[in-house]
């Protein structure tokens, strides 16, 4: 049934051999683009036949290992190229390639003409391949394979304009802070393999094999050093604190990388590990609360620094990173499928978002190049006026602000409001819940403020750029507009598959993803006070979130629109709060005191200090001990024929002499 | 009739005033003549074994080394030559271009 699940990852594998091999023979943009947005259709037609195999089969039987070839076998280590299908892997399988598909094409329109164009495409497919890995792998091997593969195409794309200096930069500063995470990741495999071999016997890397083993790990102790590895891992992959800074620097790249990887799908990779290893987060309380608490933090702190950012790519970067942490608070309470679910309708608005910024600033591009201006094509400050020049860029954008704002019935309030109910009833984290869900609430007012500033700044009240640019504003054409289209139709209506049950209606997509948590739910249910059940809070809980969405709004609406001078006022009376939020609160400027320069001073020694006075001496001297010992043999060599001639007629002499009076 | 040990004592001689030459004297010519020399006295030594032992294989192997030795009159000479044109002088002293 699932025999052919390999040809899901084969198809971009394909794409990107072709375009990365013989596209500059190609040339062709619309082969090129066609190649690579099929080889990504293809997987998701795949994709979606494998999710109607498994809706087929009853609810007990939708995990399947389906085994290629044994890749690793030594001693009793053994890893398997094989691929997991069961319904978290297939959410996944379903939004990469859904979505994926949707950012190829949109590409073709957004790349056009651009230098490298094959090679974009190329890194794009080898992405979504290394992606597809990541969630199909049946092993933390083959997952973590998958795990560097997007690492790399990360790094590719956010310096696709390697020219650039502060592309080539923001591309190695992402590539060296996932390389943190993914350290800790690789500890945390090693740790978990090594103890469960060494205590237990059970040499495994398997995820259904270490689930169906769980019960015999102990809560705590080792399992939360384990936890902890992963969870760094996770932080490193979906930009948490600590590791968030590299993600706002990740804009650099085109716009339709930002909305795949940067948004969709990579950033969630650290997610989706979480939620594959629930079985072992549960058993680590502790774990369980810094991730909770990480998760929090970060969706206050970048939301607050998406309040104060006038580009329109950084301002969703921070709150990519802001929506990730809703997402971890989900899987620090316990709630897997609520944070699963927030993933997929996040995919659905942000990637919607950042494509119609793409839009935007393609379309200001032109213009302010046409009018031979100067001014940054990013920059908000140079918007507005937007809705008249690009109705339905307009008109997509702004579904998926209001979805993400959390205002129902659109996508992101089911998501958000189930995240925050769970926060605050959730009988993990005792006392704790209400400062976990009084965090997400406040980052909710936060996020409903600072995607309506966006969406008033670009795109309500007047024009900002001189005339002649105005004049040459445009609507995208139809190859950009359409995969906007299909993302706003899917951020209004993506959030019906996973309704509260107060609705009196079922939660499609909980049911869906019960098989893979459920033994986790039960765990936690054992271990702690019963969740809290009571309708009428509930209610009282969802309108209060949809309450902060709305001041949010209203506090954007009264600032942005109604009044133009207020934000001048607020800044004017408190420039030192504004200054650290503007400036991220400093991090950068943190990490460099505290990490960069300190590791900048350790390798300056380690070059002027070790390298050059050790190492090299030690091979310098080693040659001019050679060069000496040379400079005083050298006087043997005299080269008479006669000085020669003569130890020659003395050794045979001596041989003589030797053979006769032995 | 002289015996064996007359010739082997006359073809030593011959032999070591070659090696003498070819160690002492600078002149390329000289040095020349003397390996002739020592070619020639090993040449000695082979015709009075041939005839002590009636093998005529000894007399054969005199006329390879003359042959030899004809060859290598010729090259060498043609070295001679050639240096002495670039340098005006045969000194093997002076033949030190690929010394350090």
């Amino acid at each position: 049934m699932f025999d052919n699940v390999w040809l899901i990852p084969l198809f971009p594998l394909l794409g990107f051999l072709i375009n990365g091999l013989c596209g500059r023979v190609i040339r062709e943009e619309r082969v090129i683009g066609a190649i690579g947005s099929l080889a990504v259709f293809g997987s998701f037609v795949l994709s979606a036949a494998t999710l109607g195999n498994l809706l087929s089969l009853p609810a007990g039987e939708r995990v399947h290992n389906v085994t290629l070839f044994t890749w690793i076998s030594s001693g009793t280590f053994r890893a398997d190229a094989a691929f997991l299908i069961d319904p978290l892997s297939c959410v996944m399988l379903m939004v990469i390639t859904g979505v994926g598909f949707l950012i190829h094409l949109y590409s073709i329109g957004y790349m056009h003409g651009e230098e490298g164009f094959f090679r974009f495409f190329a890194y794009l497919n080898l992405f979504t391949f290394a992606m597809l890995i990541l969630v199909m792998g049946n092993n933390l091997l083959i997952m973590f394979v998958g795990w560097e593969g997007v690492g790399l195409c990360s790094y590719l794309l956010i310096g696709y304009y390697y020219q650039k200096k502060s592309a080539c930069d923001a591309g190695k500063k992402a590539f060296i802070m996932n390389r943190v995470g993914d350290f800790g990741f690789l500890l945390g495999i090693f740790t978990l393999f090594w103890y469960l071999g060494q205590s237990h016997g059970i040499w495994t890397i398997q995820f259904t094999e270490l689930a169906r083993h769980a019960d015999i790990l102990p809560t705590g102790g080792v399992v939360t050093i384990i936890t902890l590895f992963l969870f760094l891992g996770a932080t490193g992959k979906s930009a948490q604190i600590p590791l968030l800074t590299w993600l706002p620097d990740a804009m650099e790249g085109p716009t339709p990388v930002s909305a795949l990887i940067h948004a969709a799908t990579m950033v969630t990779a650290g997610v989706y590990m979480i939620a594959r290893m629930n079985f072992l987060f549960v058993r680590a309380p502790e774990t369980m609360l810094t991730v909770a608490l990480v998760g929090c933090a970060t969706a206050l702190f970048a939301a607050t620094i998406g309040t104060a950012q006038n580009d329109i790519k950084r301002v969703l970067a921070y709150s990519t990173v802001s929506q990730l942490g809703y997402m971890f608070l989900a899987m620090g309470i316990g709630a897997f499928s609520a944070g699963i679910f927030h993933l997929v309708t996040h995919a659905f608005f942000k990637a919607c978002l950042f494509l119609g910024s793409g839009a935007v600033i393609h379309s200001m591009h032109h213009a302010l190049h046409h009018a031979l201006s100067q001014a940054d094509p990013q920059d908000m400050r140079n918007m507005g006026g937007l809705k008249s020049h690009m109705p339905r860029t307009y008109w997509t954008f702004f579904i998926a602000t209001v979805a993400i704002a959390g205002i129902p019935p659109f996508a992101g309030f089911f998501s958000k409001d189930e995240i925050l109910w769970r926060a605050f009833a959730n009988p993990l984290h005792g006392n704790l819940n209400y400062l976990l869900w009084g965090c997400g609430a406040l980052a909710a007012l936060l996020t409903a403020f600072y995607m309506f500033r966006l969406l008033f700044m670009t795109f309500h009240g007047d024009c900002r750029i001189t005339p002649e640019a105005k004049a040459h504003l445009r609507e995208s054409p139809a190859i950009i507009v359409f995969p906007l289209i299909v993302l706003a139709f899917l951020s209004a209506i993506g959030g019906f598959i996973g309704m509260p049950r107060l609705f009196g209606v079922a939660n499609l997509f909980e049911e869906f993803l019960e098989p893979v948590f459920s033994r986790s739910a039960e765990y936690i249910k054992v271990g702690h006070a019963l969740e809290l059940h009571n309708p009428l809070l509930e209610w009282e809980m969802m309108g209060a979130s949809v309450g902060v969405a709305v001041i949010g709004i209203a506090i954007a609406f009264s600032m942005y629109v109604q009044s133009k001078t207020l934000p001048e006022r607020f800044v004017a009376a408190f420039p030192l709060l504004y200054r650290v939020v503007f400036n991220k609160w400093y991090l950068d400027e943190i990490y460099d005191l505290l990490i960069v320069n300190p590791c900048k001073a350790t390798a300056r020694f380690l070059w002027k200090g070790f390298d050059v006075v050790v190492v090299d001496g030690v091979v310098n001297g080693a040659a001019t001990l050679l060069m000496g010992a040379s400079r005083m043999l050298k006087n043997t060599q005299t080269g008479y024929v006669h000085n020669y001639a003569l130890s020659m007629a003395i050794g045979v002499v001596v041989i003589v002499a030797c053979y006769i009076f032995r | 009739m002289p015996a064996l040990h007359d010739y082997l004592i006359v073809a030593a001689i011959l032999f070591a005033i070659g090696a003498v030459g070819v160690l002492t004297r600078r002149n390329a010519i000289v040095i020349f003549m003397s390996i002739e020399l020592m070619l020639n006295a090993v040449n000695l030594t082979f015709v009075a074994f041939s005839r002590y032992l009636g093998n005529i294989d000894g007399q054969i192997f005199v006329l390879f080394v003359m042959t030899v030795a004809a060859c290598e009159a010729a090259v060498g000479l043609a070295l001679m030559i050639a240096f002495y044109k670039n340098r005006e002088s045969i000194d093997v002293e002076k033949m030190n271009l690929l010394k350090w």
